[in-house]
Formats: C-alpha cells, structure tokens, sequence
C-alpha cells in the first residue's frame, strides 16, 4: 500500500474538520478524494504530508508513519497545495533549481520526469512566478512537486477555477505520470473528473460518503433516474418541486433528473400532470446515474 | 433604440499597451435574459467584464449597461447593477443582517427601505437562525446564496455573476440556479460567468470568448447544433482548444498566456 489512513479525526476548536476516516490507496494509483469546499480534503492532505498532526488514527504514506518517519515522507512526496505556494520573486528557473537543492538533486537529473510540462513555461523560464498566469503557475508548482522524482504525488484542487480544455489537459498529465509508476492523490470539487481516477473517495462535512471505483458508486445508485425537458426550465423545475410524488428534483444541463417516491411510477402521469401545470414539449426519458446524482443522493 | 436591451456592446475594446486583451466584441442582452459568458482562463472575460460593470476604461467601441454609457456614466453604472463574485462576498467579521444593512446603506436606500429589505431577504433564504451570526462561520453554500441575495438588495436591473458557484457543493450549486431562474423570472437579467459546463445548460444564451474575440453567441441548444456535438463542455473543447485564425503569432500569443489570468 501506497497510502494507508486508518480512523484518522482532527478537529478545529468546534469544527470537526474530519471524522474517522479510513482508506488505502494501492501503489501506482490515481485516487480521488472528491468533495466541496469544506470536506476536509485540505485537512487530509496536510496530515499525510506532515504539515498537521491528526488528533486520533493512524495514517502512513509510502510505508513510513506520518508522525514518527515524518523526515522520511517529506523526502519521498511531492505536494502542490491548492494555494500557489510558490517564490514570487524568484523566476520560474530559480523556483525549479530551489526545490531540486533542497531535495539534494538537480534539474537535469530527474529532468525526463518533468520535461513534457516543463517545455510549455521554459520560453518564461526568466518570468518571476508572481507574473505568470494561472495556467503556468500551475504547471510550474506541478514541475517543482516532480523535480525529486517522488513515489507519492498530493495534488490538493489542482484544477479549481480552471477552465474546461486547461483542466483536460491537466487530466492527460496526471495520466501520464501514473504512466510513470507514481502514486497520486488528487483532490477536486468537479464531479465530473472523478470518472477520470481508478478509485474515488466522495467526502463531505469531514466524512467519507463513499470509496470504490466510479463505476461501481454510480452503479450503487438507488433508483431509476429520469431526464426531463421542457419548454420552460424555470417552470419545469417548479412544477416538479410541487408534485407530491417526487423524491429529488435537480437540475442537470438541459435536463431536470428526476426520481420518483414510488415503486409503480409512470411516466405518463407526469407528463400529464406537467401538461395541466401548461408546460409543452414534455420530454422524459429514463438515464444512468452520474458520480453527482450519486453524491447529492448520500449527502441528502 | 429598443428599451428591453439592458446591455448593448458594439466593437468594444481593451488593449494593454501593445496587447489587445479584448478584441472589439459586439453583443447585446435582453431584459430578464440569463446570459452566460464563458472562455478559457485568460480569454478575456475579467477584463471585458470589468469595462462592463464601470471599472475599467474601453480603449474603443461602445457600450451601454442599463442605460448608461461605460465611457461618460460609468458611476451611475454602478448604482443600478449588482456584482458578486466567488472571491469577494461579504464581510467575514460582520453579521449576516449587518452585511445586508452595510450593502443596503452603500446604495443609498433609506433606512426603512433597509429594514424592509434585509428582513426579507434573511427570512427567504430561511436564515433567521443565525442572522445575527457572523458571516465568517457560515458555511460557503450559504455566504454564496447570501452574497447573492445581498448584490440584489437595491433591486437592479442586472446582475454580474462571477463565478458564483465554485468550489460549492453540488445540492448548493443548483439551489443557487433556482434563485437565478427567479431572479430572471422576475425581470432581472442575470449575467454570468461559470467553470461548470452543465451550468452553461441553464442559461438562455450563452457567448463563448476566444483570445479576446466572441467566437460564438447564440442558446445552448443552437450551439450544439452548430458544433454538432452532444453538451456544452464538447462545444467548448472545440471552440477554445482550435486556434483561432485571428490569434496573433508568436509574440503577441506569449504574451497572452504570459499576463492574463
């Protein structure tokens, strides 16, 4: 095992950030842990990276304890927090020949490692990291996290706040250094990304909801979800949220998904009580589940 | 001059010395509209945003937001449209009635109005409970719906959303759309930015930014048509990884992805 976190807890003051959590995490995995801001994923990160001592549990990263062998974890993770943590006043080189010091290496000898991220900012090798863009500092923090070849990768949020097509390409990335034989871990508060791990945590309000592959959390799914349309999506969802039978109403795109409290459910009843509440062009289709149905059910 | 056009943009345009950040965009919004403003990370849309919302100079174009002229009335602007963003909210060490009241105060409306407002607002969000709580205890769903409610308070004809919903729990996320459809459903235009491409599902219209140029404007629905693909995220994809045939080469496309965030 990679990662082990065994009935791990930490409280702030009142604030029970995270609630006995336990997983493994196999060796040359990609693990999500997927949750909104406030899970505790931040929380998590800085107990397997040594920042934070958890009040209660066991947790070892790369076969060392995060409390005793702690000089022996830091010497084997890489770890790119959510905040950009990087020199601002040093240039992208300097932050780069930094991090390599401190780890007793240099860049041109783990430079196969990072060379595919790290030739999309060399023409800014001179730029101070503070004059970057988002995207470029993110790269850069991704090559300085790699510059002492780890075994174990903590990526907390790397992709929040980046748009569609950077993040795809953030994915094809992280899948190539698992290509590599490196263990990640990898936060996020996009659902849709977590079709993208081998296995996935889903957590909120510090506790685990969920921990399997995501195809089999989709396939815990409990009920028939339905796709449905109309003219009016405002109405639609209005009109749904006051149908005594619903169970959830939420809206997904261009759809509303919909679950219904009964075993017996019709399709045709909806539609026409829909119609009686004067919305046209019905449209309900039954759909598989996705990792947010899933999510918003266990949180419910 | 159609009067249901709440925002009318023609040729506007930012340069940032020899940089042209926004590249004379044309677009028009229409009252009780939700318009989704969506583009790559450094696309444009702060700098276009922020010319919008009155605090910052076109180089070129013109523009008119709820009636008044970005160039000469931009203070006026800012009096009749309401601006939230993921990044500032509220006041963390302010009560969630003292930040309703602090905002009403700062558009000027009177005291009684003030009363009336934030009473109205706390009890539709149900947050009676804990209105006299700070707002830096409250959990991020909620400040988010409250900053909202709070950027509606002196009743403006639009709203800018700046990325409203990130990091925001998925039950959340849609609890807040259902206050953006009532909130358009009453006559506000709501104008808004988003990571998440199912959210741009939900709006009317939906205009897309490449390297400083509207690439594309029409509904989701059309959009997906045109491009031929499935959902948003793939009309997206295609849009903004393509390299536009405007793109500047070399130098000025470094320089882009060198400044802009």
């Amino acid at each position: 095992m990679s990662i082990t976190v065994s009935n791990i807890s930490k409280s702030y003051k009142k604030v029970k950030a995270l609630q006995n959590i336990s997983f493994e995490v196999k060796e040359g995995e990609l693990f999500g842990l997927i949750g909104p801001d406030g899970a505790g994923k931040t929380t998590l990160f800085r107990i397997l990276t040594t920042l934070l001592i958890a009040d209660k549990g066991i947790a070892t990263v790369a076969g060392f304890d995060v409390v005793a062998d702690y000089k022996k974890i830091r010497n084997s993770v890489g770890y790119m927090p959510g905040k950009f943590s990087l020199y601002q006043d040093l240039t992208v080189e300097e932050n780069l020949n930094f991090f390599a010091t401190i780890f007793g290496t240099t860049i041109e000898q783990n430079y196969e490692l990072i060379r595919e991220i790290y030739v999309q900012i060399e023409p800014f090798k001179n730029r101070r990291a503070g004059k970057l863009s988002g995207g470029m500092k993110q790269k850069l923090a991704l090559c300085c996290a790699l510059i002492h070849k780890p075994k174990v990768l903590f990526l907390d949020e790397p992709t929040t706040g980046v748009d569609p097509v950077s993040r795809k390409e953030f994915w094809e990335m992280l899948k190539r250094l698992q290509q590599k034989g490196i263990t990640i871990l990898v936060s996020t508060p996009y659902m849709d990304e977590a079709t993208l791990c081998d296995r996935i945590a889903l957590i909120q309000d510090g506790e685990i909801l969920e921990i399997d592959t995501p195809e089999a959390i989709v396939k815990h799914f409990p009920k028939q979800l339905y796709n449905i349309r109309a003219t009016n999506m405002y109405q639609l969802i209005n009109s749904l949220n006051a149908y005594e039978f619903n169970y959830s109403v939420y809206p997904f795109g261009e759809f509303v998904h919909y679950t219904d409290s009964r075993i017996d459910f019709k399709p045709k009843e909806l539609k026409v009580y829909l119609e009686s509440k004067n919305l046209s062009n019905i449209e309900i289709k039954k759909t598989k589940a996705t990792i947010e149905d899933t999510f918003m059910e266990l949180a419910k | 001059m159609k009067n249901n056009k709440v925002i009318q943009v023609e040729g506007l345009t930012k340069m940032f010395g020899d940089f042209t950040a926004v590249n004379a965009i044309t677009f028009d919004v229409e009252k009780g509209e939700i318009f989704g403003f969506l583009g790559a990370n450094g696309a444009g849309k702060t700098t276009a945003m922020k010319m919008l919302i009155g605090i910052s100079n076109p180089t070129a174009g013109k523009a008119s937001v709820a009636g008044f002229d970005v160039f000469t009335n931009a203070e006026d602007i800012k009096k009749n449209i309401g601006y939230m963003s993921q990044k500032f909210a509220l006041y963390d060490d302010l009560t969630v009635k003292e930040n309703s009241m602090f905002f009403g105060g700062i558009y000027g409306l009177s005291r009684k109005r003030i009363k009336e407002k934030s009473d109205a607002l706390i009890e539709e969000l149900g947050l009676e409970k804990v209105a006299s709580k700070l707002v830096g205890a409250l959990p991020l769903g909620w400040k988010q719906k409250l900053s909202f409610s709070v950027s509606l308070i002196h009743d403006p004809k639009i709203v800018f959303l700046d990325e409203p919903t990130g990091g925001v729990d998925p039950i959340t996320r849609r609890q807040f759309w259902e206050m953006i459809y009532k909130t358009a459903n009453q006559g506000t235009t709501v104008f808004v930015t988003t990571h998440y491409m199912d959210e741009a599902e939900y709006c009317d219209r939906v205009s897309i930014m490449v390297n400083g140029k509207i690439e594309a404007l029409d509904t989701p629905k059309n959009l997906k048509e045109q491009f031929k693909v499935a959902n948003m995220n793939d009309v997206f994809l295609k849009l903004a990884r393509s390299p536009s045939p405007a793109l500047p080469k070399g130098k000025g496309a470094e320089r882009k992805n060198t400044f802009q965030n």
